[in-house]
């Protein structure tokens, strides 16, 4: 299926487009294709995709579902290999943000958040330290010793958070981290984490299909369609630091951009809605 | 909050008084016969004597000897090569099917065959209930392994695991609540194992006293026997359970979070 244009996707392009980066890209993914399955049952999820991950941004992979947005997560993170185009990893260390069952049940908290120190082989008493100060930053410092299924599903999701963090990567890719969580419990940790990042500059790669989750937190938004999955159009947030909710509603722009945004993609969200997918 | 508790612990042996009050009246009035079904207070009589004489106690060890041996003898190697199949393919495809064919046969049809290879004292005792425990903990130990959440895996690969420690650090940790299953399982195999091997050829343990017990129509010890294999039964579970709480620490919570 082929998309077109739509009237209110022009009338606010002057508002998405894109600037010009100067920061050197961290990664880079070059015309990638993946297909999932072989013969007639084939499916491309991803078609012939370009993207740049700059050092220090926070970049977000916005689309519907069925867009490819979690392969091109996993691609990055070298969890499958693309059938054809090459992804480039400038960094050392890349770290996935799993959902709340990432962390091993027979693990206490502060040893699922050193477990990545302990896999490279560091002491003991330093890796301790480390995973404790992570905790202490997304304030479950006193939960260290408690088991993943003595924690509520918020904080797992800030101890598989501090466990991404402790490792330090280069580059860290955030899966719908928030997905399962209620709404409140989600708007805490939204803002816990541009505190975290205000206080840490880090490289994040966020798989969102919330727009507005979208726009609170990326200063670059890559908004993806589905059947198959490509990137529609790049977006550069206007908003700056220290950002938060409240203050973005109250916005013109913020609304106007999250309508334009949603114009862009509720063609295809409603495509699939009538075929019931 | 005592004044509960102990309420609770009434309404527990209560049902167990009973039984045998009734059964200790039905006795007396004559209803059953007392020779065949002899009656609680001649055999709690039996019980103390035999306790006193040391016989009861000498005969337990001799039992529990042979359930501890066998055991160990059959987790150790089992949980190993439960943990080779679950890790390779390759030795799945050559022993699988090997393990697939001998793990239905009921291990007693294979004592008169181990009686043959190990006489019939020890040996072939602590061989039964070894051959009870390899095959139980190899196959749930195996498929511990098999069944590991594949999220288990990429987290590992994210974090730089490499294959061995993928093994030692997540893997078996991993699959130590299936291993614990392979283990309680061994271990009430062993207690069925062993009663039936002393039946069979023995000079001594639980189960040849209650072999010749039966062989001596003495009802009374039969019954003495039977206490006592429920007493080591329900001892040795309590013993297994505190096992599975100091290695599996996380479980307790985890079973209560999960509401069970």
């Amino acid at each position: 299926m082929s998309v077109t244009l739509r009237q209110s996707d022009v009338v606010h392009a002057d508002l998405l487009v894109a600037r010009s980066n100067e920061s050197p890209p961290l990664a880079k993914v070059h015309d990638i294709s993946v297909v999932f399955g072989k013969g007639a049952g084939a499916v491309t999820v991803l078609s012939h995709i370009n993207l740049e991950v700059r050092k220090g941004e926070f970049l977000v992979l916005l689309g519907p579902s069925g867009c490819g947005k979690s392969t091109l997560l996993r691609l990055l993170s070298g969890h499958i290999a693309p059938a054809s185009g090459s992804v480039m990893f400038g960094g050392q260390r890349c770290n996935m943000v799993f959902q709340e069952h990432g962390l091993y049940p027979w693990m206490s908290i502060v040893d699922n958040v050193a477990f990545g120190l302990r896999m490279r082989g560091i002491a003991k008493n330093e890796r301790r330290a480390r995973a404790l100060q992570e905790l202490r930053a997304v304030g479950l410092e006193e939960f260290a010793a408690r088991y993943p299924s003595q924690l509520s599903g918020g904080m797992k999701q800030r101890a598989n958070i501090a466990r991404a963090f402790a490792n330090d990567p280069d580059l860290i890719l955030m899966d719908e981290p928030y997905a399962a969580l209620d709404v409140q419990t989600r708007r805490l940790m939204q803002e816990q984490l541009l505190e975290l990042l205000s206080r840490d500059n880090r490289t994040v790669v966020f798989v969102t299909h919330s727009i507005e989750e979208a726009l609170l937190l990326g200063d670059r938004i890559v908004v993806m369609a589905a059947r198959p999955g490509r990137i529609r159009r790049e977006i550069n947030v206007p908003f700056g630091a220290n950002r938060d909710l409240h203050t973005l509603r109250r916005q013109a722009e913020f609304n106007e951009m999250a309508e334009a945004i949603w114009e862009m993609i509720s063609a295809e969200v409603k495509e699939s809605f009538r075929k019931g997918v | 909050m005592w004044k509960v508790r102990a309420t609770h612990v009434v309404l527990r042996i209560l049902p167990l008084v009973a039984i045998l009050v009734v059964w200790e009246l039905l006795s007396r009035l004559g209803i059953i016969d007392w020779r065949f079904f002899s009656r609680p207070s001649e055999i709690a009589n039996v019980f103390i004597g035999m306790i006193m004489s040391g016989e009861l106690l000498k005969n337990v060890l001799i039992s529990l000897r042979r359930i501890f041996l066998g055991f160990a003898l059959g987790v150790i190697p089992g949980i190993i090569i439960g943990a080779i199949l679950g890790f390779s393919r390759l030795a799945d495809m050559l022993v699988g099917p090997l393990v697939a064919v001998v793990f239905p046969i009921p291990k007693l049809a294979i004592l008169p065959l181990l009686m043959i290879s190990f006489g019939v004292g020890e040996g072939s005792k602590i061989a039964l209930i070894a051959l009870g425990a390899v095959f139980l903990t190899l196959y749930n130990t195996a498929s511990g392994v098999r069944n590991l959440p594949p999220l288990y895996r990429e987290v590992g690969q994210s974090f730089g695991a490499s294959r061995l420690q993928y093994i030692t650090a997540i893997a078996l940790p991993g699959a130590l609540p299936h291993i614990m299953t392979g283990l309680k399982l061994s271990l009430q195999t062993a207690l069925l194992l062993i009663v039936a091997a002393e039946f069979v050829g023995a000079k001594d343990g639980v189960g040849q006293l209650i072999w010749t017990a039966w062989e001596i129509f003495d009802v009374r010890r039969m019954f003495v026997g039977l206490v006592t294999l429920s007493l080591i039964g329900y001892l040795l579970s309590i013993a297994i359970d505190k096992i599975e709480d100091v290695l599996l620490p996380w479980r307790a919570s985890e079973l209560a979070a999960a509401g069970k």
